[in-house]
């Protein structure tokens, strides 16, 4: 076990973790605030990267510089995947607000068959090169061969989002709404807080984070197809649930220890059964401890 | 009265403006995914302004609808609130009318005797998956339709059956009659030891770890080569023989297909008699509120895993005459969007139907095949139905009928003096 291939490992690890954090930020506002699986939220990260994709190719034909590109198809990927968020919430789960959760879990899942397929058919079945935006900047030159300039990249963007996502939810009014309508619902309409407003915004922040992960993860592989979706979306489901679902620094924990965990295995074990062993760990947590590592214990109600 | 403002409503200016709307926002969704291409190792874009037109007016149509089903909703919902009647669609009143439904139900006899008789074998072949299907799709419907449970790692069972038959006869060259039992038992045993852990756990949550269960038995079967002969599969499952005899192809394809035939019959006799038996009612129980089903005296814990475990046992039996039919199989015929596919049969249908159920799947499985040219628009469309049956129709196309028991007591009481 030499220091050098551990560091690798876990470095591995956070870029894995900071991606999932990105997506299972969504998952778990969702959550917190309609109590829904939101199973079609990879989607929102494969559009997400599929258009920051699309834009990225567009201006590389122009000859715009790489950073340039960068910021301006993060920025279309997030405009684009907050606007598909929005809307599938007011397709598929608002008129469900009163309805079983099930049904809302089936709507979800059939809104994530028809997005996978939507773009399948769209653009193309095959893996797609995506430009590489993230220029490998001098100053990180002595340690480059642990860690490339992207996955700085990815660190440093992830830990901006958090703290400021953060930072909007304790002290802005639509936070302080958000944090109600968790809470409970009927008394946060009550005292005069716009629900439908509320679950809108949260549907759009949640998007916005997941384009971002999709746009600096795909620039860090260098390849997306339309299918990417459905594994980052259940493995940040994953996360957000060993974190405890519902809550943004369980999250982020989660994230970081199911990235970390997934690195070392596969480093380690084996590199087969990677994906097996995100289940496993998603069943493990599931049956022993549902509420996660910083979860509130939730029991029925008649 | 009511009919002329509903039209006014529909079609008045406002509506259009809504619809507008509705149009620019779908054609600015879309825009980048549909219009542009871009192939980034030839580095030439490719635009599709034409598509652009079509989203638009397909948005800004189906807005219209989209709108009209909406009120319809909400005023079923408001009727629903204001008289308790127990209203009753055209097709349930038929179906429950014995006059309609003997001749009907001759008639499906019939066709699906004399089917081979009058059709290809290619015709025959389609038909068979379709059965494959309605009978996968009761078993499910016992799981999510009358227990209530939603689980998304079905086709594992399904994938358990199919292994059980391929891998017994490559090893030990047991026959299909043999393994159609073990396949079966298999499945139940999968049932009962997936079902266990799982059955503390809340509906969604439950969903996704089956769906992790069901996933990990797929990658299990990828990757662990000297087992399950990996990613490549099995080849050359022997077909059932007839009475120790090997039957020539059609005769074969025949041959499973009144197989299964009789298979479907038997499984819709079985749920239906489980559906009103002791258990099923137990089922239904616990569907509709757990704490009461438990105050009521029920066993939670056993009653859920025999829905778990009876509903895999048929996807173990399907599993093995799938594999005997397709002669061929490998882990990528077990994915979660196959177990969607079948969920997508029991929710069209209808779930807790049997009938619905039967439908939902016959259509589901024969629609792509007879329109092939849209066939990569099947996923899609499966999509679609899923979100739309959730939005507009719940219960299905052909809801099942609750019991009601009325008390008719009262009124003699109340009218003696």
């Amino acid at each position: 076990m030499d220091l050098e291939y551990f560091f690798e490992l876990f470095l591995g690890g956070l870029t894995r973790g900071s991606i999932y954090a990105l997506i299972a930020l969504g998952y778990t506002m969702v959550y917190g605030i309609v109590e829904l699986i939101n199973f079609a939220h990879g989607e929102i990260y494969m559009i997400g990267a599929f258009t920051g994709l699309i834009v990225a190719g567009l201006l590389t034909l122009l000859g715009w510089p790489a950073l340039a590109i960068l910021v301006i198809a993060s920025i279309a990927a997030m405009i684009y995947s907050c606007a598909y968020g929005w809307t599938m919430e007011k397709i598929a789960y608002k008129p469900l607000r009163k309805a079983p959760r099930l049904s809302a879990l089936i709507s979800a899942i059939g809104m994530s068959l028809f997005l996978q397929n939507y773009v399948l058919l769209a653009q193309t079945p095959d893996f797609l090169p995506f430009p590489n935006l993230i220029p490998e900047f001098d100053f990180l030159e002595p340690i480059e061969h642990i860690a490339r300039s992207s996955e700085i990249l990815i660190y440093a963007v992830t830990a901006v989002v958090m703290v400021t996502l953060t930072l909007l939810i304790k002290f802005t009014r639509m936070g302080k709404a958000m944090r109600a309508t968790s809470q409970d619902r009927e008394m946060a309409m009550l005292v005069g807080v716009n629900v439908n407003r509320v679950i809108s915004m949260t549907f759009i922040l949640g998007s916005a984070t997941a384009a971002l992960g999709g746009v600096l993860i795909a620039s860090h592989i260098g390849q997306i197809n339309y299918y990417i979706g459905f594994l980052a979306g259940i493995k940040a489901f994953v996360a957000a649930v060993l974190g405890g679902i519902g809550s943004m620094p369980g999250a982020v924990i989660g994230s970081l220890v199911l990235g970390w965990s997934e690195s070392f295995f596969t480093g380690y074990i084996s590199s087969d059964y990677e994906d097996v062993f995100a289940f496993l760990f998603l069943v493990v947590i599931l049956i022993f401890r549902p509420s996660g590592i910083l979860g509130r214990k939730e029991s029925d109600k008649v | 009265m009511s009919e002329i403002s509903e039209h006014k409503i529909l079609f008045g200016w406002e509506e259009i403006k809504k619809s507008l709307l509705t149009c620019i926002w779908f054609m600015f969704l879309t825009f980048p995914i549909m219009v542009i291409q871009v192939n980034t190792i030839h580095r030439t874009v490719e635009w599709r302004w034409e598509r652009l037109f079509f989203v638009g007016a397909g948005a800004f149509l189906l807005s219209f609808l989209w709108r009209y089903m909406i009120r319809r909703k909400e005023a079923g919902i408001k009727r629903e609130e204001t008289a308790q009647n127990t209203h009753q669609d055209l097709l349930q009143r038929l179906l429950s009318n014995p006059r309609f439904s003997r001749p009907a139900l001759a008639v499906a006899v019939l066709f699906f005797l004399t089917f081979p008789l009058v059709f290809s074998l290619y015709q025959i072949d389609i038909m068979t998956t379709a059965l494959i299907y309605v009978v996968v799709a009761l078993g499910l419907n016992i799981v999510v339709g009358l227990a209530g449970l939603l689980d998304l790692g079905y086709v594992a069972f399904f994938a358990v059956g199919a292994y059980t038959y391929a891998l017994l006869n490559v090893h030990f060259q047991l026959g299909f009659w043999i393994c159609l039992p073990i396949g079966g038992a298999l499945g139940f045993l999968f049932g009962v030891l997936l079902g266990f852990p799982v059955l503390r756990l809340r509906g969604d949550y439950l969903a996704i770890v089956t769906l992790g269960f069901g996933e990990i038995i797929r990658l299990v079967l990828e990757n662990w080569n000297e087992f399950s002969f990996g990613p490549s599969g099995i080849a050359n499952i022997p077909r059932p023989g007839f009475m120790g005899m090997d039957l020539a192809l059609h005769q074969n394809h025949t041959y499973i297909y009144y197989l299964m035939v009789g298979l479907t019959v038997f499984t819709i006799f079985v749920v239906r008699r489980l559906q009103d038996s002791r258990i099923g009612r137990a089922w239904t129980a616990l569907r509709e509120d757990e704490i009461a089903c438990q105050a009521m005296g029920i066993n939670k814990t056993r009653t859920k895993l025999s829905a778990f475990a009876i509903g895999a046992t048929w996807a173990g039996m399907g599993g093995v005459v799938f594999a005997a039919k397709t002669t061929f199989i490998n882990p990528a015929s077990f994915t979660i969007w196959e177990s969607v596919i079948i969920l997508c049969c029991v929710v069209l249908g209808g779930m807790g139907s049997i009938i619905g159920v039967v439908a939902g799947a016959l259509v589901l499985k024969l629609l792509p095949e007879y329109f092939r040219a849209f066939s990569e628009y099947r996923m899609l469309v499966f999509g679609t139905v899923l979100v739309l049956m959730m939005v507009f129709r719940p219960s299905g196309l052909i809801s099942s009928v609750r019991r009601v028991y009325r008390f008719e007591g009262r009124n003699k009481l109340e009218g003696q003096p």
